[in-house]
């Protein structure tokens, strides 16, 4: 295990090739991860969404600056979108984090969605693990909108900032569903602009309607990351809610919270991978069946009960074949 | 005449039916993807008001030129961009081609001076003397006009962040020169928004470097009067890969930013908008450009008089300079670049140009030589002294194409401008991502046509030739770094360093108290601070811009 | 699970050249090729290129430049990049470079030097080719 003991050294080369590896599910990706596990949970994870254009970027390489003054070191994982049609990605998050690309204890490690259902928080999750063995002490993931996608990933940090401008369109009712309740600290940033402090009472008049029960009151704060304005405070905020989550025991429960819910994603993921097999092996009957289903010849009901067993069959061969190994 | 057009709409119909649709044709399209008719009359601008939207040239709204008797009275400025390696070699390129019959002179500066790096600053390496000549202070600025005399020259200066020391060092030039500011014939670029958006220059973030430009505004608009203050651009945007009819608009909105932050500091519109001037790029399609400088020309006027009530007839007009399309040129078989360059000019002279640089054929390849600065120069000359193209005002005016086309250019303008307007302006839209969005669409479009033949260029797409690399290009002594950083050393141990503490300070303290940063930037530039020390200063106080390149 | 491989990409511009038409729109053609493409901004140090090249873990490095600055940015680029042990990457460069100057870009581990009119296709061949050679 080569890459998982560089990055246990320190080697940044292993740390970026670790990463490629996970991300790609190569083979020897979950053995690695295996061997990543013990070594985190040391690490504090930030997550950051807000709709395009509400300045997450520069606010990451804002924070990121600010935690640099402490010292703390940090990962940063910048999430762009894969177009749908080519399945390539511009990733140009990078641009936006000048104030800390040439810091040698800052990585910053941009990642496409890449449209594998879950694939995305999968990956993201386990690069934050990535990063936590490395030794960083913040790892701040920076997703790219504010849907259903965003909501699991931010899920698996340990505080969710959710960003919004003024005057951007996107209101809060717009963006509510969902990401509302999980907002731990709510940015208006640009807050120079006109509307910020109505935006600042929406979000308080949406809070206090949300049924939610919490102990704790989400914070807003008003920054204009462009110039660097309000991040101090927002730090401050991260680190008053780690107060918080910590001496409430909330942390334990919400990082036992997290691990069942991968758990889950990894079992999904592990038996979507034989389902895809499956499919490769058999391209043309799927394909054929496929067709009957639609013409009413056959249900698709029996066909997956069909598929799940045989993957059910192929998953027992291959444990007796790992108990032989062992 | 209703009826003349009625009859005449009915025989076009019956020309197209009988005549023309029995033939194969190609339908062609203008760059922002409209069709085009394959034939114009008179029904095509009969929603035209001549007098309203035409009108006389020198008149309001200046459809038709400027000025009443445009070439006849005199010929634009012939100005070619040039500047390279040290302020030596620099002036005798500027001898050379005023000797050549050149009219004015056009400076380019090496990056690190655009971004107010002296040249032993560690970013500078590799990069002094490359694209431009190198400024490190006024002993730089005196040996490039060594011998030219101020009052008697008109210079453009293409500086933006820096452009407040630059303009000062020429003004102290001046001085020393015994020229009287008040007689200094010029520009600077002194256009920010623009190098956020596609050139890159920047140095301080938006807010001061607004204020810069209205410093000048309003210290020239005193002891300066006959300099241009700021020359808009839509040049480089063009160059990035926009459309002719984007490049007028976004550029007009960054005008109306300019313009809406001069009113905003206190100044009279008709105080600084008579000094505001332009740089466009002149492409290959013909037509098109020819009707973008006409359309540009009749919607400033109407910006101007409607929507900011200037009252002074020079407010609302358009005037402006133009570089044929560095973009435009190709490294293959460079040669063909020769007649490139000239339709372009041409283009750029019936369009009714005020001052005009024609690139040179080499110049996809490298600086150009001596001889290719010469040649395009000989261009301009030719097409002034024997086309007789020159001969009458607007020959193009008329034109049922020509007119209908301005008008159609005019409308897409404004709809771009109407956009920009909703989303809070250029600033703003420029934040957003939105213009440098627009371009980056424009060009992989346009890149997409070329690779797939659908826009042909000659010499590169098509009709390409086996031919051995260019023989003959301008080489920049590699030693010029090197060169000019011992200059400056020897320099810095040279002068008054007394008197540069408390010039320094005295900026300092202007920039905190929001006092007009003229004064104390010409105090440091007399007891020769460095063109770096001078930027270090207004660092401290404003920061950097720190870029975000919208991809 | 090769399917999930991408090739991913740094298009860098490095020094003081604003000029990114070329890079930009290089960066849109590689995406629709396919590729993760990360852009690096303009005025970028070695050191900052170099970094990012590291941390991304990407396949291609693609340096762009029009001011001439290439004789001296690209050595301390190819010298930071044999220091990170990243010898492997390909490395391309492409913008206003003259010809005569190329053997020694290539002689600094610099696969290919692109000049002014080539096609994304004639890149996009290149890298592709190149990368599974290398593999």
């Amino acid at each position: 295990m080569d890459l998982v003991d560089g990055v246990r050294k320190g080697s940044v080369r292993a740390l970026a090739k670790l990463i490629t590896l996970v991300e790609n599910e190569q083979p020897g990706a979950i053995e690695a991860m295996e061997s990543i596990y013990p070594h985190t949970g040391n690490a504090y994870i930030i997550g950051i969404t807000g709709p395009p254009g509400a300045g997450k970027s520069t606010l990451t390489d804002k924070i990121t600056k600010e935690l640099r003054r402490e010292n703390y070191t940090v990962g940063i994982i910048a999430i762009d979108p894969t177009s749908p049609f080519t399945g390539g990605a511009l990733l140009g998050d990078r641009v936006r984090m000048q104030g800390v690309s040439n810091d040698e204890d800052v990585f910053i490690r941009s990642m496409a969605t890449r449209g594998t259902l879950g694939g995305l928080s999968r990956a993201t999750a386990d690069t934050s693990k990535i990063l936590d063995a490395y030794g960083k002490d913040y790892v701040i993931i920076e997703t790219v909108g504010v849907g259903q996608d965003e909501v699991d990933i931010i899920r698996t940090a340990d505080v969710s900032i959710l960003v919004v401008i003024p005057g951007s369109g996107d209101d809060i009712q717009a963006i509510k569903a969902g990401i509302m309740e999980i907002g731990d600290i709510f940015v208006v940033n640009k807050s120079d602009r006109e509307g910020a402090d109505r935006l600042v009472t929406e979000i308080k008049m949406m809070l206090d309607l949300s049924s939610a029960p919490r102990d704790w009151t989400p914070a807003i704060v008003k920054t204009i990351a462009t110039e660097d304005k309000g991040v101090e405070t927002l730090v401050e905020k991260i680190k008053e809610h780690r107060e918080y989550l910590m001496e409430s025991g909330t942390l334990a429960l919400r990082r036992k919270e997290r691990i069942r819910s991968e758990i889950t994603k990894i079992v999904e993921n592990e038996i979507f991978r034989y389902f895809d097999g499956l499919i490769a092996e058999n391209r043309d009957i799927y394909d054929q069946r496929l067709e009957d289903i639609v013409g009413k010849k056959e249900d698709p009901y029996l066909l997956a009960k069909q598929a799940v067993e045989i993957i059910a069959k192929k998953i027992s061969k291959k444990a007796g074949e790992y108990k032989g190994r062992g | 005449m209703e009826r003349d057009l009625e009859r005449i709409r009915e025989e076009e119909d019956r020309w197209k039916r009988e005549c023309l649709n029995k033939h194969r044709f190609n339908r062609a399209e203008t760059d922002w993807g409209e069709e085009i008719k394959p034939l114009y009359t008179p029904d095509d601008t009969r929603d035209i008001d001549y007098l309203e939207e035409v009108g006389f040239p020198g008149e309001y709204p200046f459809t038709r030129g400027p000025h009443p008797s445009m070439y006849l009275g005199r010929l634009w400025t012939m100005r070619q961009y040039s500047g390279y390696g040290t302020a030596e070699e620099t002036n005798k390129r500027y001898r050379y081609l005023l000797e050549q019959g050149q009219t004015g002179l056009s400076v380019a500066f090496d990056l690190p001076t655009q971004i107010g790096y002296d040249s032993d600053h560690p970013l500078a390496q590799g990069e002094v003397g490359k694209v431009g000549v190198a400024v490190d202070s006024l002993a730089d600025m005196e040996t490039i006009f060594d011998g030219l005399p101020l009052d008697k020259l008109s210079t453009s200066m293409t500086i933006n962040s820096a452009a407040a020391v630059l303009l000062a060092m020429y003004i102290v030039v001046a001085e020393k020169q015994g020229v009287d500011p008040g007689k200094l014939n010029g520009t600077i670029q002194n256009d920010i928004l623009k190098e956020y958006t596609v050139r890159g220059t920047y140095i301080f973030p938006v807010g001061p470097s607004l204020r810069l430009i209205t410093d000048i505004f309003e210290y020239c608009s005193k002891h300066v009067p006959r300099w241009n203050t700021i020359n808009i651009a839509g040049y480089h945007m063009r160059e990035a890969g926009a459309t002719a009819v984007q490049e007028i608009a976004f550029t007009f909105a960054d005008a109306i930013e300019y313009v809406n932050a001069g009113i905003k500091a206190g100044l009279k519109v008709d105080d600084f908008a008579p000094r505001i001037s332009w740089i466009f790029n002149t492409h290959n399609n013909f037509f098109e450009e020819i009707a973008k400088y006409r359309a540009a020309r009749r919607l400033w006027a109407k910006i101007m008089k409607e929507r900011f009530e200037a009252k002074d007839p020079r407010s609302w007009m358009f005037r402006f300079h133009t570089q044929t399309a560095g973009s435009a040129l190709t490294a293959q078989q460079p040669l063909n670049n020769v007649v490139r360059v000239a339709f372009q000019t041409l283009a750029a002279v019936l369009a009714g140009a005020q001052s005009l640089a024609s690139c040179s054929f080499d110049e996809a390849l490298a600086l150009p030589t001596e001889e290719s600065v010469r040649l395009s120069l000989r261009t301009q000359q030719i097409i002034a002294h024997e086309l007789g193209v020159t001969d009458t005002v607007d020959p193009m005016g008329g034109s049922f194409y020509m007119e209908s086309l301005t008008k159609r250019m005019e409308e897409e303008i404004t709809e771009y401008l109407k956009k920009i307007d909703e989303l809070g302006g250029a600033a703003a839209a420029i934040e957003k991502g939105y213009i440098q969005q627009e371009i980056q669409e424009s060009a992989y479009r346009y890149q997409k046509e070329v690779e797939s033949g659908k826009k042909v260029v000659v010499g590169m797409n098509k009709y390409q030739v086996e031919e051995p690399p260019t023989k003959g290009l301008l080489k920049v002594d590699p030693k010029v770094g090197e060169t000019q950083i011992e200059k400056l050393k020897a320099f810095k141990t040279t002068r008054d360093s007394v008197k540069l503490e408390p010039a320094l300070a005295a900026l300092k303290n202007a920039a905190e108290r929001n006092a007009n940063l003229m004064p104390p930037i010409l105090d440091a530039v007399r007891v020769y601070a460095t063109l770096g020390e001078i930027c270090d200063v207004l660092r401290e106080v404003f920061g950097e811009y720190e870029g975000t390149s919208a991809i | 699970m090769n399917q999930d491989k991408r090739i991913r990409t740094l298009v860098a511009k490095p020094g003081l050249d604003g000029h990114d038409r070329g890079a930009k729109v290089i960066a849109r053609a590689l995406r629709d090729a396919g590729m993760e493409v990360i852009y690096s901004g303009i005025r970028q140090t070695p050191e900052q290129i170099v970094d990012a090249a590291l941390q991304e873990d990407v396949d291609v490095l693609l340096l762009s430049i029009l001011s001439g600055a290439h004789s001296f940015l690209f050595p301390r680029i190819m010298e930071l990049m044999k220091k990170k042990g990243l010898g492997d990457i390909l490395v391309l460069g492409g913008g206003i470079i003259p010809v005569e100057d190329v053997p020694e870009l290539k002689a600094l581990g610099i696969s290919e030097v692109f000049g002014p009119g080539m096609t994304s296709e004639t890149l996009i061949k290149y890298i592709t080719e190149n990368l599974s050679a290398g593999n």
